[in-house]
């Protein structure tokens, strides 16, 4: 909310400069957003008679005026249509110092011939005065205005908008009412007192009011007002307090209801009187109503849409906005005010889900005073027939069900253990009742108090405590050091910290990265067709419009965004959730994924070029696999996924349960990607990853270790998984180490063959093995390979 | 009988002449061996009249230990000759690069959050995290954001189903936490939230920790020294901190955190819009009614919350200018962090 200070400092003033008071009001919790000055700079302006005014002998439309600055009379050649005599209008006298438009430097009025006829000074317009960016004429001041005031103090024009930045609990402070109750707390200031007077009712016409829905509706004031002239303009005093809150002056009627609207927090709208018919009736919308609203847009309505409405159709949409049919035009005579109080339930929200927000649902949705509706509709009357004339008829008052005033206990000793000082009883009752709060009773120890009616966030004893602690200033509060019983925590061992693994990733060469949640839906498709996702009804483009089902497709995503920069050579990785849809029920899955990209090592002076492999990558892999000191529960196993190549791919299981994959980007997805290094990824479940066997030490064996190498050719098809597994369940239970150190196929074995080379170790805790020992495990190792590989023994 | 000081120096410029330390040890064999020419010398004393042996034993015995000396004296330099020969050869160009993996490092967000973490943890909180895909109970109601509350519209929020939402802040963590265990409870929620907005200053997605201390007879003065105290950890810095009253649903009272400009001193500069004062937190009392909706006792117990936005603190921290820089993940803006 925007408002000017000036207008604040009506209601209440206290010793503050600007900036203090913009200070104070953010120190309070009423955040100042920005402020700036109301008018341009500007000087030696005074308030100018015009006397006479001649057409000018030269030019057709510069005419000769004669203007007093209250002392002396001056010669000034003027262009302006609106020029005449009697005319009260901004005189720039010589040696004035104006800025003409916002990017103008200041100039110097100077005397000067305008077609050979002297001019001593100038005229001005709002324009050239910076309050309108357009403006085509002079600027014409109010008849009581002091010829040879300077402007700056007859147009108040020494003064600041202020924009607010309310919390939606603070509707309170949306008028100027609300403000300057505020201000005279922060100040300890007495605030000018609602006092209107009534206006004359001077007929008898009244238009029928009736609430249908009690709940949403609690009170609905009419007043019928015959005769206005729409023809009337308001005045300048009225525009410019509009003006400097940031509304545009429209018309006398819109300006009333806006003009207190910014006073006191109180929507009003305008009916043309000749077009409603029967009675207002508030309720709620039926089905498939329809509504032309007063900004051009028919809505289509829905039970929860709160209407205004007359005997045949709807003509407002509750505090948000009026109806076309019915709005205030040049032709309206009669008009019908409304000056209501809706439930914030009824409204809130209701805006939005049509897409618009309006003054008027601001501040419903926040909570309007629900005692303020008379007031503010006498305000209205009386301004709208001081401007337009017309007579006005007695208010219609109908009540649906009104809130139940609240009152809140409130424990003076809660003050000291909620906020760590000592309030004294009287600094709680001078505060709470400069914010309107009411004294039902105290006992000395608690005070129950009543809520106004303009605080909807007021309701429980914390509730007041903030406000005493807010105007007593949050940094005059205490603070102590640290809080609460210190004691050692255990921290279990059998869990490996997502640090320490992204640790190793990082030792490994790893750049973490972080990626969007949401991706593209032919993204996800293309690379995990099999696997639902869940989507978004709102996303905040196409391109992120589901919940990803990996983390991969976010990796390739940075890989390209990197190769595309030059950048060849990728290790990254990234840990997160992963979201599927599992008929209806979202899994929601912690996830670690990593992919490589270019060379083995970065360019160096001498290593090779090897690019990256399948292998590189799995080395990888079984060292995070390995950190949880049970690296045999897990197996790769040769698997197909659509983003992968089938031939390069595998699970990755742990006892036997998938727990991740790993692979090279399948050709096909990468050409279509426009991937063009080589591209290797895995991705594998983060909580077994986490799991931690306890080590479990034994003694060393004292007795010498025995080796073999074993070769064997066999089909190249079999997995030396499998090959490794049987040998290990030959080998006896000594066996400390097997390896494969060699596989070859090429020219010198069988086209569809392959030699392995298998190392084991022996060492027994007690004896040393003898070569009889050793050689019967070997016979029953071989007989083994034999039995399943068909496998033969190479020398 | 052969003169053995002419055979002491014919060995010695033998053994002069000797270049490695095979051909030295033949000429020992020779001169000094069992069969050796001085050895035979000695041998051949006994043909000698008794009164000149002393005289001539004595002759033969100083060439012996003279040639021993000179053959161990050639040994060592040549040992030292042939070790300078290698390290000669074996001499490379030191300041050639090392042969290594690339360097690793973790996301500016994933050190902030660590960061974070441990400055708390040493506090003895707990870190907690949940799911990103929440119920509307968890993400608003237990919160006291009920659904037409005007504070929702503060959240904009992307929607899965009517019923379901990304979750718009970490505080559902907390709901869970306090659902499922008895307080005292002292955690923090670091994690991913959502919103649907997006702009210079936003992005849908982005990263909060959210802290939570509920205990017997805490107070406001309390949740003001760790947030002083926390500010003050983590950015190495005794700047001024100030509190301003705001408004979260789920806090009483609740206040906004600004901290004195760390790029300004707080003179007024470009990062601080010029006011000196940077906006870093939210915090306030815990709303009773979300104590009482997961069921914890209040009239025994209370507590505070915080909560901070990672991408800010490590703007700040690290002079990071663009918010969208932090998803776009270029490897030469993240690698600046290792």
């Amino acid at each position: 909310m925007i408002f000017s200070e000036q207008w604040l400092r009506e209601w209440v003033s206290p010793e503050l400069e600007t900036q203090q008071l913009i200070d104070e009001l953010t120190m309070a919790g009423l955040e100042v957003d920005g402020s700036m000055p109301v008018a341009r700079q500007c000087s030696g302006i005074v308030v100018g008679l015009v006397e006479s005014v001649e057409p000018h002998p030269d030019a057709d439309k510069l005419s000769l005026c004669s203007v007093s600055d209250g002392e002396e009379s001056f010669q000034v050649v003027c262009g302006a249509p609106n020029v005449r005599a009697g005319l009260k209008v901004p005189f720039a006298k010589l040696g004035a110092q104006i800025i003409e438009s916002a990017d103008a430097k200041p100039f110097k009025i100077k005397k000067a011939k305008i077609r050979g006829i002297e001019s001593n000074g100038m005229l001005c317009s709002s324009e050239e005065l910076g309050l309108e960016e357009n403006s085509d004429g002079l600027l014409e001041l109010h008849e009581n205005a002091n010829v040879g005031e300077d402007i700056r103090s007859s147009l108040k024009l020494d003064d600041t908008s202020i924009e607010l930045d309310l919390t939606p609990n603070r509707g309170d402070c949306l008028g100027m009412i609300g403000l300057a109750r505020e201000v005279g707390v922060i100040a300890r200031k007495d605030v000018m007192p609602l006092d209107f007077p009534d206006p004359i009712e001077s007929i008898s016409d009244e238009f029928e009011v009736r609430i249908t829905a009690k709940d949403a509706c609690p009170r609905y004031l009419g007043r019928v007002i015959r005769n206005i002239n729409l023809n009337s303009e308001s005045p300048l005093w009225m525009k410019e307090k509009l003006r400097r809150s940031g509304l545009r002056s429209i018309d006398p009627v819109v300006d009333v209801t806006n003009y207190v609207l910014m006073e006191l927090g109180q929507p009003m709208h305008a009916f043309d009187l000749a077009k409603l018919e029967g009675y207002i009736d508030v309720r709620f919308a039926k089905q498939n109503e329809k509504l032309e609203l007063l900004d051009g847009k028919e809505v289509e309505l829905t039970p929860e849409t709160l209407l205004i409405t007359d005997a045949s159709k709807p003509v407002a949409m509750a505090g948000i906005m009026g109806g076309m049919a019915t709005a205030v035009s040049d032709q309206t005579q009669h008009v019908f005010l409304e000056c209501a109080f809706f439930a914030p339930l009824a409204v809130a929200g209701k805006a939005r889900t049509f897409g618009m927000h309006t003054d008027a649902s601001h501040r419903y949705e926040r909570g309007v005073d629900y005692q303020l509706q008379r007031t503010a509709m006498n305000r209205a009357t009386q301004l709208l027939l001081d401007i337009c004339g017309g007579e006005a008829g007695p208010i219609t008052e109908a009540i649906g069900n009104l809130p139940t005033p609240i009152v809140v206990s409130l424990k003076h000793s809660s003050i000291s253990s909620l906020l760590g000082i000592q309030m004294e009883q009287e600094e709680v009752r001078d505060i709470l009742g400069r914010l309107g709060f009411g004294f039902v009773d105290d006992d000395g120890e608690v005070f129950n108090v009543s809520v106004p009616s303009y605080r909807f966030d007021v309701s429980i004893e914390a509730d007041l405590i903030e406000e005493l602690a807010r105007i007593y200033g949050y940094n005059n509060l205490p603070q102590t050091g640290g809080l609460g019983n210190q004691s050692l925590r255990s921290k279990p061992e059998s869990h490996t910290e997502l640090s320490q693994i992204r640790q190793q990733l990082v030792a490994l060469g790893y750049q973490e990265v972080v990626t969007y949640s949401f991706i593209e839906p032919s993204l996800a498709d293309t690379l995990f067709p099999d696997q639902p996702g869940v989507s978004l009804q709102n996303p905040i483009s196409a391109d992120m419009a589901v919940m990803r089902t990996s983390i991969l497709p976010g990796l390739i995503t940075t890989l390209k965004y990197n190769e595309n920069r030059q950048i060849e050579r990728i290790r990254i990785f990234e840990s997160g959730l992963v979201f599927q849809d599992s008929g209806g029920e979202i899994t929601q899955t912690a996830m670690l994924a990593g992919l490589v990209s270019g060379n083995k090592m970065p360019i160096n002076w001498n290593n090779n070029k090897d690019l990256s492999d399948f292998y590189d990558l799995k080395g990888d892999v079984e060292l995070l696999l390995a950190m949880g000191l049970e690296a045999d529960r897990y197996t790769f196993v040769a698997a197909d996924y659509a983003c992968f190549h089938s031939g390069q791919c595998a699970r990755i299981e742990r006892d036997g349960a998938l727990v991740g994959h790993i692979g090279a980007l399948h050709p096909a997805m990468q050409r279509k990607m426009g991937i063009t290094g080589n591209c290797y990824m895995f991705e594998v479940e983060l909580a077994p990853l986490q799991e931690r066997r306890l080590p479990v030490a034994s003694g060393l064996s004292k007795f010498p270790e025995v080796s073999r190498d074993l070769a064997i050719l066999i089909e190249r098809s079999y997995a030396s998984a499998d090959v490794l597994a049987n040998v290990r369940a030959n080998a006896g239970e000594h066996l400390t180490d097997l390896r494969i150190f060699d596989v070859y196929q090429g020219d010198a074995v069988a086209k569809d063959k392959k030699s392995i080379a298998l190392g084991l170790t022996w060492q027994h805790p007690s004896r040393t093995l003898s070569e009889d020992d050793i050689n019967k495990i070997i016979s029953k190792c071989v007989k083994g390979l034999q039995d399943v590989f068909n496998a033969n023994l190479r020398n | 009988m052969a003169d053995p000081n002419s055979l002491l120096a014919e060995a010695l410029q033998a053994i002069e002449d000797s270049s490695d330390e095979k051909s030295l040890e033949s000429l020992r064999v020779h001169y000094l061996g069992k069969k050796g020419t001085l050895t035979a010398l000695l041998k051949s004393l006994g043909q000698l009249a008794a009164e000149e042996r002393p005289a001539a034993g004595e002759l033969i015995n100083i060439a012996k230990h003279e040639v021993q000396k000179a053959i161990e004296a050639r040994k060592s330099s040549l040992v030292e000759e042939s070790l300078n020969a290698q390290l000669s050869s074996e001499t490379i160009d030191v300041t050639l690069p090392g042969r290594r993996q690339s360097q690793g490092g973790l996301h500016p967000i994933t050190i902030t959050i660590d960061r974070i973490t441990s400055i708390f943890e040493t506090s003895g909180y707990d870190v907690a995290e949940g799911p990103e895909i929440e119920d509307n109970y968890h993400n608003f109601e237990a919160l006291n954001i009920p659904s037409h509350h005007p504070a929702r519209a503060m959240h904009d929020t992307f929607y899965v189903s009517p019923g379901t939402v990304l979750r718009t802040h970490t505080s559902p963590v907390q709901v869970r936490v306090m659902e499922g265990g008895k307080p005292p409870f002292r955690m923090i929620c670091p994690g991913r939230v959502y919103r649907c907005d997006s702009d210079l200053t936003h992005t849908p997605m982005f990263h909060q920790v959210e802290g939570l201390l509920i205990d017997e007879n805490v107070s406001f003065a309390d949740l003001k020294g760790t947030v002083i105290d926390f500010l003050h950890a983590y950015f190495e810095e005794d700047m001024p901190v100030r509190f301003r009253p705001s408004y979260f649903p789920f806090t009483e009272p609740s206040a906004e955190v600004d901290m004195g400009c760390v790029s300004c001193a707080g003179k007024g500069c470009r990062i601080c819009g010029n006011t000196g004062w940077l906006e870093v937190m939210g915090c306030g009392m815990v709303h009773p009614r979300v104590l009482e909706m997961s069921n914890i006792d209040t009239t025994k117990y209370n507590g505070f919350a915080f909560g901070m936005g990672v991408e800010r603190l490590a703007m700040l921290r690290y002079g990071v200018g663009d918010l969208r820089t932090y998803f776009e993940n270029d490897l030469r803006f993240l690698q600046q962090f290792n």
